[in-house]
């Protein structure tokens, strides 16, 4: 009984709890911090994916790298107007632009936006080109009210008030009713007038009637229907920058904030339960072992967080299923671990040198399936589109994180206790009976 | 549940050929199902609009279509889901034009007080998706033979390969029975099991492997037998412990996930059984086979050299 005892390096443990008490501090005060900063995909807070095929407005033009650049600018530049945070705008294969905006809680409008080409022009009732967006001051549009009525309108900029002089004079050689200016939002060959401004959903937001000489370099865009809000919206894409083209949706994909909110309350509920049965099992299971791999667990999932977190990724609906799953990694790497320490124990070796050898020859089993893991998921975050893009990202994180905490983390708290000497002879606590153990 | 390889009478390798009698039997009935039957693909692969109206109180198919047909909308099917029944889900075939989505949007945001979700594809699209899947789990295929075949041999590697396959041809047989609709998730349930598959696969050939350099003779296919054998007992602990987790992970999921996961959690479900199943009976298996052929083939050769040389 003497002999025993002496062995025991009771710091060993001390240091154990101290570890175990530092990580339960940490997590119990930072969780829910790290939790909330992580920005959610659009399928989880709402928003709308939309991917769109690029022609180009003038058919000289080729679609290259340098115009779907100058797209994406340009979309990125109406996106500050609508005030969106974390936009996700790139460009796919050849000819095609993802726009991904997660959280935006007026969908419609800002569709409406973002595909409108913003190509300002002023013709007269026969469509005869008066003014096109390259006479105007470039960021001189802003929000206004009409001096008498005081509703909301947009002004907008000439460069050269002879120009608005030239042409109010050709309007007015039109007889009244004819002698409209027409102020037309992307013009398309083949609309017309007579047709255009009977429409419900106009592409002439207004046509005012010309009596005199304007020698003026401002020009006010009015409308029965404009509020405030769309007046900013207009003068915003104004100012942004006509598209230099066309953007037809091929795919678009838009989630309700509440549908969004609903699926990730599920999943994360869900995610509860499975990770609670999985402890409850390995604890029932592995016993003092089991109770290891639940600490290393919850410090798994805790970095996790923290890595994502660091990475700016964006946590989508299958990303919580990879996050779950690689608990389920996690977890084997422990059993995997400690079905080798149990082996080692059974044919008869004492406990810490079982200890040793089965974590050293789990190692290169748990190496190798990883890896493997590793390589499959990589190929998804490849070519995958962006839900299994969320799915890759987060669970190559987490096969990194579970390789850590489950192999080096687990050994180290184990290797605390088993090194203590405290466990010697005690294969009971592993889950190995006495009748096992094959002499050596 | 511990499982000592000299005590416990199990033969995994000498019931094989049932082994690969039932998997083959259900891999030709999925692939006939696939090829009449097929998938049932959600329009993420096929083309045109869907829209899941929430509604925060029970509706009918009846009210859903009402609500349509006051904004001239008729949808081609209506489903409900969610626990109380209130969430509709509209199809439409062909795709609805951005005005015609953002007019629905706005009214069922008048009447149920949610943003409806609405996911529309145009058939390229959809084809692309489907093709950019196959391509990658190829190129990942490919990788993994080329992984283990450089820390294996070349023959684990083409069993690890045809186990996977046996796994997704496996979920995807299950679903063309089950006829649920297949949508991008899914594919990704699909790759992450043949991830599992070969995670699977692998802990228990690096047994073998390590049974194999331990054996002082393995001339025969008895011999082979024996170490696959006492491998696949030496695991088996590890690989019903690990399956069992996993699968309380993705049977929370599936049960406490919504259906907005169901079908992706559903699918890992099936892959998982199917991977370890496959590990179990199918993959060490078909090593030993090629393995006893190899040794036969080697055993001919050095023979047909003493021949020659005497």
């Amino acid at each position: 009984m003497k002999n025993k005892k002496r062995g025991v390096k009771k710091w060993r443990i001390a240091v154990f709890f101290l570890i175990v008490s530092f990580f339960a501090g940490l997590i119990a005060v930072n969780v829910t911090d790290h939790a909330e900063d992580i920005s959610l995909g659009l399928d989880l807070q709402g928003g709308f994916e939309v991917l769109y095929e690029v022609t180009p407005i003038d058919e000289s033009q080729e679609v290259d790298r340098d115009l779907l650049t100058d797209t994406v600018a340009a979309i990125n530049a109406r996106i500050d107007v609508l005030g969106v945070s974390e936009p996700n705008v790139r460009i796919e294969g050849e000819d095609r632009i993802r726009v991904q905006l997660a959280g935006v809680t007026d969908q419609q409008t800002a569709r409406e936006l973002l595909s409108t080409e913003a190509r300002l022009s002023l013709r007269d009732v026969e469509d005869n080109l008066l003014l096109d967006g390259s006479d105007f001051v470039e960021g001189g549009a802003s929000p206004n009210f009409h001096a008498e009525t005081n509703r909301p309108i947009v002004s907008i900029t000439l460069r050269d008030a002879n120009q608005m002089a030239e042409v109010s004079q050709q309007v007015m050689e039109y007889d009244p009713p004819d002698n409209v200016m027409a102020i037309w939002l992307d013009y398309e060959e083949g609309d017309t007038f007579a047709e255009e401004i009977n429409k419900e959903d106009s592409k002439i937001v207004s046509a005012p009637s010309v009596n005199r000489t304007l020698r003026t370099t401002d020009i006010m865009i009015e409308s029965q229907t404009f509020t405030v809000e769309e007046t900013r919206h207009l003068a915003g894409i104004l100012n942004a920058g006509a598209l230099p083209v066309q953007l037809d949706e091929v795919y678009s994909n838009s989630v309700g904030a509440s549908l969004g909110e609903r699926a990730m309350d599920l999943a994360v509920t869900a995610g509860f339960i499975g990770v609670a049965l999985i402890f409850a099992y390995m604890l029932l299971y592995y016993r003092f072992m089991g109770i290891m791999a639940v600490i290393t667990l919850s410090v798994y999932i805790y970095f996790v967080l923290v890595v994502f977190n660091w990475m700016n990724a964006v946590l989508t609906l299958p990303g919580i299923a990879a996050l779950i799953l690689g608990v389920g990694m996690a977890v084997d790497a422990n059993i995997i671990t400690y079905e080798r320490i149990k082996d080692e124990l059974r044919s008869g070796k004492s406990m810490m040198s079982a200890f040793k050898s089965g974590s050293r020859r789990s190692l290169s089993t748990i190496l190798d399936a990883n890896i493997t893991t590793i390589l499959a998921a990589g190929v998804l975050f490849y070519y995958g589109n962006s839900a299994v893009q969320g799915f890759a990202v987060m669970l190559i994180t987490s096969i990194l994180v579970s390789f850590i905490t489950a192999v080096y983390g687990s050994r180290l708290l184990l290797g605390l206790w088993v090194n203590s000497r405290i466990l010697n002879k005690k294969p009971k606590l592993f889950g190995v009976k006495e009748s096992e153990i094959s002499e050596l | 549940m511990n499982f000592n390889h000299e005590t416990t009478k199990l033969d995994f390798v000498r019931h094989r050929k049932k082994f690969f009698t039932f998997s083959a039997v259900l891999i030709s009935v999925g692939i006939i199902l696939l090829s009449t039957l097929g998938l049932n693909l959600g329009i993420d692969f096929s083309s045109g609009t869907t829209m899941d109206v929430l509604a925060d109180e029970t509706v009918t198919e009846e009210e859903i279509a009402d609500q349509f047909a006051a904004i001239g909308l008729e949808p081609d099917d209506i489903t409900l889901a969610g626990d109380e029944n209130d969430v509709g889900r509209a199809v439409f075939i062909g795709v609805l034009s951005q005005e015609e989505t953002l007019e629905a949007q706005r009214h069922f945001e008048e009447v149920y007080g949610n943003v409806p979700t609405v996911s529309s594809v145009t058939p390229i699209v959809g084809q692309e998706l489907a093709m950019n899947a196959l391509i990658s789990v190829l190129i990942a295929a490919v990788g993994i033979i080329i992984y283990v075949t450089i820390r294996f041999q070349l023959l684990y590697g083409l069993a690890a390969i045809i186990a996977l396959f046996h796994d997704a041809l496996f979920i995807l047989a299950i679903f063309s029975i089950i006829q649920w609709e297949v949508n991008i998730p899914f594919i990704a349930a699909v790759l992450t099991i043949i991830g599992y598959s070969i995670n699977d696969t692998i802990v228990t050939f690096d047994r073998i492997r390590e049974n194999m350099k331990l054996e002082e003779r393995v001339k025969t296919f008895e011999d082979v037998a024996r170490v696959v054998n006492k491998s696949l007992i030496q695991t088996l602990a590890r690989s019903i412990n690990t399956v069992l987790t996993v699968v309380f992970a993705a049977g929370a999921l599936l049960i406490f996930g919504g259906e907005a996961i169901r079908t992706f959690s559903l699918a890992l479900v099936i892959g998982l059984v199917a991977g370890t199943y496959s590990s179990l009976f199918i993959a060490a298996q078909l090593w030993a086979v090629m393995k006893g052929r190899q040794l036969k083939k080697a055993k001919f050769n050095s023979k047909d050299v003493q021949e020659s040389e005497a």
